[in-house]
């Protein structure tokens, strides 16, 4: 891999001393914040920062936007991850000097707006996904799965229920869900789906029992497919004692189409950068919004947005004694936030069920088309939801070209992977997601490279696997840079 | 196709087990599981001394793709690891029959009665389409 140029030098590299940009110099700092910082605790030398001139900064960076390979530029069918477009709009209302300059710490008298913004899109969340309260405070989808496993753990403890500390996650489960569910103390108890990847009852029947503090499903699973017996699923854990919670990742499927407190869920996190649209991947933070139903409502975490005669206001640990407190200093990630109720404020009610049609529609077409070229599916017999598997386990075999093969040779159509190696229960496979903001000529044309990439790979091995040809780099080698770091740039000579 | 020794014992959760003179086992992966995995870039082994119970999860072996539990093919008492697997998890790609093994364990009475033998655990990879 040395014989390869870096694409774009660090900025670091462009440094020479006393070089400079001094238009654009901030107002000179009066320390008078540092200053109550004890002396030992302040650095005795400068920090070591890049000199430049202004045009090498612009040009340095114009040039890495050019090798981002984003939404904005690409098609990008990462499965699980909804990467779907991010409206303007969104980002220009968000923008607003009204909200860009409000201090989290102003008195609720003075940001009203705000939060009215925010009472509503609690409120437009509880009804679409059919939950009896909101919580906006988690600030990432790990950070609400978190929370939602808190507030189960929660409940239990408060009725004197010492002994659920378990939490059963069906195979099919999304990926973060038992990293999630030991983070909270929990043990994890994984039971499988059957070959048609609805979870298999016989499996939870076994496995529920008076430990049982809950189960972490998504629906549609992450096998793209509408789980068929959450009702009996629902039924199961409850009748034990348990709680369902719902992981948000595949919400986009069924939105405005089925509502996950309807099938029984107690609680459920919301990706707010998945299905509402709000940049993310690199491009920006999350936030994975919480709601829940009746029974563990107490223990939302704060604030929370209120209501009453006077206006709108912030509910407190003072309102919610047994909340499980906060999970970010003021209202989560609040600019994220307002992006979203935009975005849903533009979509309204029938806007909501569109999205689902069309992310539904899309994945099909893909389905049909990718299988009437030669493709095996993972569940060739299931309807896709807003995502499907395929498995290109028989062109490993015979050809000796993998579903990672595939991936990278995307790259030069100028696709973006889909997600790869996920599930795990699926051998090679590629999890494809396209969205419903794509046009059908954009999913043709990917269908398109797909063939001719199965074309290749029947001719010509080696091309696919030589991938990538176009990108500022070519295939990495994944073992030595897991076990070889090159975490820091060093200078050539160290400055005196 | 994968290999299968004849003479070891398997798990279904593609586990093998060896019988060593002294009455205790060595342990390790498959020649289709290290196969399905990928590139090792890290394994993490059990402490000496440590108490197994068959069917839980003992290891963690994992790859450029994935990170993935092993179940411990029998119950017993970890007597050794193969430290060499710090520094070159590899060797489980190269090898994983021999310099790959993963550690041996002083099994309890009866615990390996469910394990396959090499016919049945290749019966078993080819229903699986391995």
């Amino acid at each position: 891999m040395s014989d390869l140029k870096p694409a774009e030098k660090l900025i670091f590299e462009y440094s020479r001393p006393g070089r400079g940009a001094t238009a654009q110099h901030p107002p000179a700092p009066t320390n008078a914040a540092s200053d109550d910082l004890p002396a030992a605790f302040r650095r005795r030398t400068p920090p070591r920062l890049p000199e430049v001139s202004e045009l090498d900064a612009v040009r340095h960076f114009t040039r890495l936007s050019q090798l981002n390979f984003a939404i904005d530029t690409h098609f990008y069918p990462l499965g699980s991850c909804t990467m779907k477009y991010n409206p303007k709009a969104c980002n220009q209302y968000a923008m607003l000097p009204e909200f860009l300059a409000r201090h989290p710490l102003a008195p609720a008298t003075h940001g009203q707006g705000f939060l009215e913004c925010m009472f509503e899109l609690q409120e437009m969340l509880k009804e679409v996904t059919g939950m009896r309260a909101v919580s906006l405070n988690p600030m990432a989808g790990a950070h609400g799965e978190f929370a939602g496993v808190a507030m189960i753990r929660a409940y239990h403890a408060a009725r004197g229920d010492h002994a659920r500390n378990e939490i059963i996650v069906p195979e099919a489960a999304h990926g973060t869900n038992p990293a999630t569910a030991t983070m909270c103390g929990c043990i994890v108890k994984e039971i499988p789906v059957d070959a048609q990847g609805d979870v298999d009852l016989d499996a939870l029947a076994k496995a529920v029992g008076p430990n049982t503090a809950g189960i972490m499903l998504t629906n549609p699973s992450t096998l793209g497919v509408f789980e068929r017996k959450i009702r009996e699923v629902a039924k199961l854990v409850h009748g034990v004692g348990g709680l369902l919670y719902y992981d948000g990742a595949n919400l986009n499927a069924i939105l405005g189409k089925v509502r996950p407190g309807d099938m029984g869920f107690d609680v459920i996190h919301m990706n707010l950068h998945k299905t509402f649209s709000t940049p993310h991947g690199g491009g920006g933070p999350g936030a994975g919004a919480v709601g829940v139903s009746a029974r563990l409502e107490p223990f939302l975490p704060v604030p929370i947005v209120g209501r009453d005669a006077q206006g709108y206001r912030w509910l407190s640990e003072r309102d919610r004694p047994q909340s499980i407190g906060r999970l970010s200093a003021f209202m989560g990630n609040a600019g994220v936030l307002l992006r979203a109720y935009i975005y849903m404020r533009m979509l309204g009610r029938e806007g909501m069920g569109r999205v689902g049609e069309y992310a539904t529609l899309n994945a099909n077409y893909l389905l049909a088309r990718l299988r009437a070229a030669g493709f095996d599916l993972a569940y060739p017999e299931r309807r896709a939801s807003h995502e499907f598997i395929v498995t290109v386990k028989r062109q490993a075999k015979e050809f000796n070209v993998t579903a990672m093969d595939f991936a990278k040779r995307l790259l030069d159509f100028g696709f973006h992977a889909p997600t790869t190696y996920f599930p795990l229960l699926v051998p090679e496979c590629l999890l494809i997601e396209p969205t419903e903001t794509e046009s059908r000529e954009t999913l043709d044309a990917f269908v398109e490279a797909m063939i001719a990439i199965l074309g290749e790979a029947e001719r010509d091995a080696a091309q696919v696997k030589g991938a990538p040809y176009t990108m500022p780099v070519r295939r990495l080698d994944d073992v030595r840079a897991a076990k070889q770091l090159d975490l820091a740039w060093k200078p050539v000579e160290s400055p005196a | 196709m994968s290999q299968v020794p004849a003479d070891l014992r398997y798990a279904k959760s593609h586990e093998w087990v060896r019988n060593l003179p002294d009455g205790s086992v060595e342990i390790g992966i498959t020649d289709h599981a290290q196969h399905a995995l990928g590139d090792l870039v890290f394994v993490e082994l059990p402490e000496v001394g440590r108490a197994l119970e068959a069917g839980a999860a003992c290891a963690v072996v994992e790859s450029v793709k994935a990170a993935s539990d092993v179940y411990s093919p029998v119950s017993g008492t970890v007597l050794a690891v193969n430290e060499a697997l710090a520094g070159t998890p590899e060797l489980i790609n190269q090898e994983c029959y021999g310099r790959g093994w993963m550690m041996r364990v002083q099994p309890a009475a009866g615990s390996a009665a469910e394990l396959l033998g090499a016919d049945a655990y290749t019966a078993e990879l080819a229903a699986i389409g391995g």
